[in-house]
C-alpha cells in the first residue's frame, strides 16, 4: 500500500517527536519537514532518517503544493494564524498542535468521527488530552456534574519555551475544551510546573462534584475509555481509578511518553503527538 | 536607609489558616483599621492567590470579585494588592476583573526556578503602567545564582521589585542574608522578603532582610497564615521602632487590630500578644504581664501604657508592687487624650 505524503511545519521538540512517529506509521511518510533553519537539532534528524528537509517552512509547500496531502502544524499560535488560512486555500487537511484553536477542538476519544469532516482541527492541550475524555466519560453516567476541575502536573524540564510563555492559553484552554465537550459550565483547569530532578511523569487529577454518584457505573466507564486512549496513546493510565473521598470524585491519570524523540517523562508532549497521528492515520483510512 | 514598605498579606495568607472563609465584613473592618493605622498595602484574596478557589487547594467563601470591591470601599490611603500564580489565575479570569476593581498593587507569582510563565502577566502589566512585583516562592529550594538569574528574567519583563518567598518557612539567617544581599546587589530592583514561621524564624529574617538591604516587607498581623504562619507584623513594627527606623505606622493601633480583629473577631490563637510585645519593647519583666492587665482593668488604664512607665522607671524583677504605683500615678496624671501618651516617651 501506498503511504499518503504529510508535511510537518515546526522542527522542534513536538515536530520532531512527530516526524519519529510518522515514519514508524504504516499508512503515513513525512514527505517535507518544513523549519527555519538547517541547523537546528530536528532538522539534523530529519536529515539523517532522509526526510526531505526545507528551511523556507510554509513558502516551499506554497510553491509545491502536491509535494504533501496532510499537514501537521507544529510552530505556534501566532505562526498558525498566518498559515491557517494558506493551507485551506490549498485545499490540506491540517491537524493543528497549536494552541490557537482555529479549528474544531479535537479529543479522538471523544469526538474524532466529527472532526474528519472538518479542514483544520486543533489538538487542544496536554491536559485537556488526557483529562477531558475522563470527565466527558463521568458526564455520560451523570449528565447532572455541577462541577470539573482538571490539574495538570507536568516537569518543567518538558515545558517547551512556548508553554512557558504562553501558560494562560494552557489554562484557558484546557477549561474551554472540558466545557466544550462536557457542557458543564462550572469548570476551571489548573496548571503546576515541577522542576524535580529526576523529572516527574505527567499526573493528572480531574475532580468532579455531582450528587449521590453512581460509583460502579462511573468505574466502569472510566475504565472504558481509558482503553480508547490507550489505543493511540500507550503510555496512557488510570493511576488512581474513580473514588469518592471529601464529597468529591478524584481520578488520577498519568501518561508515560513513548521516548521516541523526548524523554518519557513528557507524556505532556507525547500524548499530543499520539492524538495528531491517530486523527491523520485515521482520516487517510476513511477520507482519501 | 530606604523606607520600608509593608505589604500585609493577613487577608490574603491568612486565608490559609481559615481554609479561605474570610467574611466580607471581617475584610472590610480590617481595611478600615489598617488604613486609619498608616500601613502601606493590604494583599487581599485566597491564600493562592486569585483564580485559585478550587477543589485543589481550597473553595474560597466568596468570590475574588467581591472580596477585592469590599477591601476597595473601604481603604483610603492604604493600597489594595493582589496575589496571583499563573497556571491558577490568568489574565482573562484574573488580572483583568482586579484591574476594573481599582487594584494598585500586583504581586506576580511562581516557584522560584520557573519565572519564565510569568512573563506574559508581569509584561502585560508593566505595559500598561501598573505596580507589579515578581514573587519566587519556596525559594530555599533553588540556588543563590539560580534565584538570581530568576529575579533578573522578571526584572527583564518589567517588574519593579522582586520578593522572596520562604513559603516552608525553612530558611536559616546567613541563607536569608546571603539571598537579599544577591538581589540587592545584582538587580536594580527593590527587593522584599515574605517569611514564615515554621521554626520561629520569622521575624529574625525579616529583620535579617531589612539588614540586608531588603525595602519590602510581607507580615501579617498576628502572624495570621498559612501553618505556623508569617511574620508577625506588629512585632516587627515595635522592633523597628527600637531599633529607630520609622515605620510610618502606628504601632498601637497595629496592636488594637491584633486583638480586636484578628484574635478577637477571627478568632486566631497563634502569634505574640499585644501585650507581650509591648513588655518587650519596654523592657520590663515578662511574668509582670498579669499584675499589669488587673491594674489596667482597676484603674481603668491602657496596660500598654502601664508597661511603658514601668519601663521608663528600670523597674526590676520582684518590684511588682510598683504596678500599683504607677497606675496610680497615672490615674493623677491622666491626660484628656492618653492614647498612647507615653508610647513616645520611649525613644
Amino acid at each position: 500500500m501506498t503511504k499518503v505524503k504529510v508535511g510537518i511545519i515546526g522542527t522542534g521538540n513536538i515536530g520532531t517527536d512527530l516526524l519519529v512517529k510518522v515514519q514508524r506509521s504504516q499508512e503515513l511518510e513525512c514527505s517535507l519537514f518544513m523549519g527555519r533553519r538547517y541547523n537546528s537539532r530536528g532538522m539534523k534528524i530529519a536529515n539523517e532518517m532522509g526526510v526531505p528537509v526545507t528551511d523556507r517552512s510554509i513558502d516551499a509547500l506554497i510553491d509545491n503544493p502536491d509535494q504533501c496531502d496532510v499537514i501537521f502544524d507544529a510552530t505556534s499560535a501566532t505562526a498558525h494564524r498566518h498559515h491557517a488560512p494558506i493551507l485551506k486555500s490549498m485545499n490540506k487537511f491540517t491537524i493543528d498542535l497549536t494552541p490557537s484553536l482555529i479549528g474544531k477542538m479535537c479529543i479522538p476519544a471523544i469526538n474524532l468521527d466529527e472532526c474528519l469532516d472538518e479542514d483544520n482541527v486543533n489538538m487542544v492541550t496536554c491536559g485537556g488530552q488526557a483529562a477531558v475524555p475522563i470527565a466527558y466519560a463521568i458526564n455520560q453516567v451523570h449528565p447532572d456534574v455541577s462541577y470539573f476541575e482538571i490539574v495538570a502536573a507536568i516537569a518543567s524540564k518538558s515545558a517547551g519555551a512556548g508553554t512557558r510563555a504562553n501558560i494562560d492559553e494552557f489554562t484557558q484552554t484546557t477549561k474551554q475544551a472540558l466545557i466544550n465537550m462536557t457542557h458543564v459550565d462550572n469548570s476551571k483547569a489548573i496548571i503546576i510546573i515541577n522542576p524535580a530532578e529526576p523529572p516527574i511523569i505527567m499526573h493528572n487529577t480531574l475532580y468532579t462534584l455531582v450528587e449521590c454518584p453512581k460509583m460502579d457505573e462511573i468505574k466502569h466507564a472510566v475504565s472504558l475509555m481509558e482503553l480508547r486512549l490507550q489505543q493511540y496513546v500507550p503510555g496512557y493510565s488510570v493511576v488512581v481509578t474513580p473514588t469518592f473521598e471529601n464529597n468529591r470524585i478524584s481520578t488520577m491519570v498519568q501518561v508515560t511518553g513513548r521516548g521516541d524523540y523526548l524523554p518519557e517523562y513528557s507524556g505532556n508532549l507525547d500524548i499530543i503527538t499520539c492524538a495528531a497521528l491517530h486523527v491523520a492515520e485515521t482520516y487517510v483510512k476513511r477520507k482519501l | 536607609m530606604n523606607k520600608i514598605q509593608f505589604f500585609d498579606a493577613t487577608l490574603r495568607d491568612g486565608s490559609h489558616a481559615i481554609n479561605h472563609q474570610l467574611s466580607l465584613e471581617t475584610i472590610g473592618r480590617y481595611c478600615r483599621a489598617v488604613d486609619d493605622a498608616g500601613l502601606s498595602a493590604v494583599i487581599v484574596g485566597h491564600g493562592n492567590g486569585l483564580g485559585a478557589s478550587s477543589l485543589q487547594v481550597g473553595l474560597s467563601k466568596h468570590s475574588d470579585i467581591s472580596m477585592l470591591s469590599t477591601a476597595k470601599k473601604n481603604l483610603k490611603k492604604t493600597k489594595l494588592g493582589i496575589y496571583m500564580i499563573p497556571g491558577f489565575g490568568t489574565i482573562k479570569d484574573g488580572l483583568l476583573p482586579a484591574i476594573e476593581i481599582g487594584v494598585d498593587i500586583f504581586k506576580v507569582g511562581t516557584h522560584c526556578t520557573e519565572a519564565d510563565t510569568t512573563k506574559e502577566h508581569i509584561e502585560f502589566l508593566a505595559k500598561n503602567d501598573h505596580e507589579v512585583y515578581g514573587v519566587l516562592m519556596l525559594s530555599h529550594m533553588a540556588s543563590v545564582p539560580r534565584l538570581l538569574e530568576e529575579a533578573k528574567k522578571m526584572e527583564s519583563y518589567g517588574a519593579q521589585g522582586i520578593i522572596l518567598m520562604d513559603s516552608a518557612g525553612a530558611l536559616l539567617p546567613d541563607e536569608v542574608k546571603s539571598r537579599m544581599e544577591s538581589l540587592v546587589n545584582g538587580t536594580h530592583l527593590q527587593v522584599g522578603f515574605h517569611a514564615h514561621n515554621n521554626m520561629n524564624l520569622a521575624t529574625a529574617n525579616t529583620l535579617t532582610a531589612i539588614q540586608s538591604g531588603a525595602t519590602i516587607v510581607d507580615g501579617t498581623t498576628r502572624g495570621f497564615g498559612a501553618g505556623a504562619g508569617n511574620c508577625q507584623l506588629e512585632t516587627l513594627l515595635a522592633i523597628l521602632k527600637k531599633m529607630g527606623i520609622s515605620s510610618g505606622v502606628d504601632l498601637y493601633k497595629m496592636l488594637d487590630v491584633s486583638d480586636d480583629i484578628v484574635a478577637g473577631e477571627i478568632g486566631y490563637s497563634g502569634g505574640i500578644s499585644p501585650l507581650n510585645i509591648i513588655s518587650g519593647l519596654s523592657g520590663v519583666f515578662s511574668a509582670f504581664d498579669e499584675k499589669v492587665q488587673k491594674a489596667a482593668k482597676q484603674f481603668a488604664l491602657d496596660p500598654r501604657d502601664i508597661f511603658i512607665e514601668l519601663g521608663n522607671r528600670n523597674v526590676v524583677g520582684g518590684q511588682e508592687d510598683l504596678i500599683v504605683d504607677v497606675a496610680m500615678y497615672m490615674v493623677q496624671n491622666r491626660k484628656i487624650d492618653n492614647s498612647s501618651y507615653l508610647l513616645e516617651s520611649l525613644l
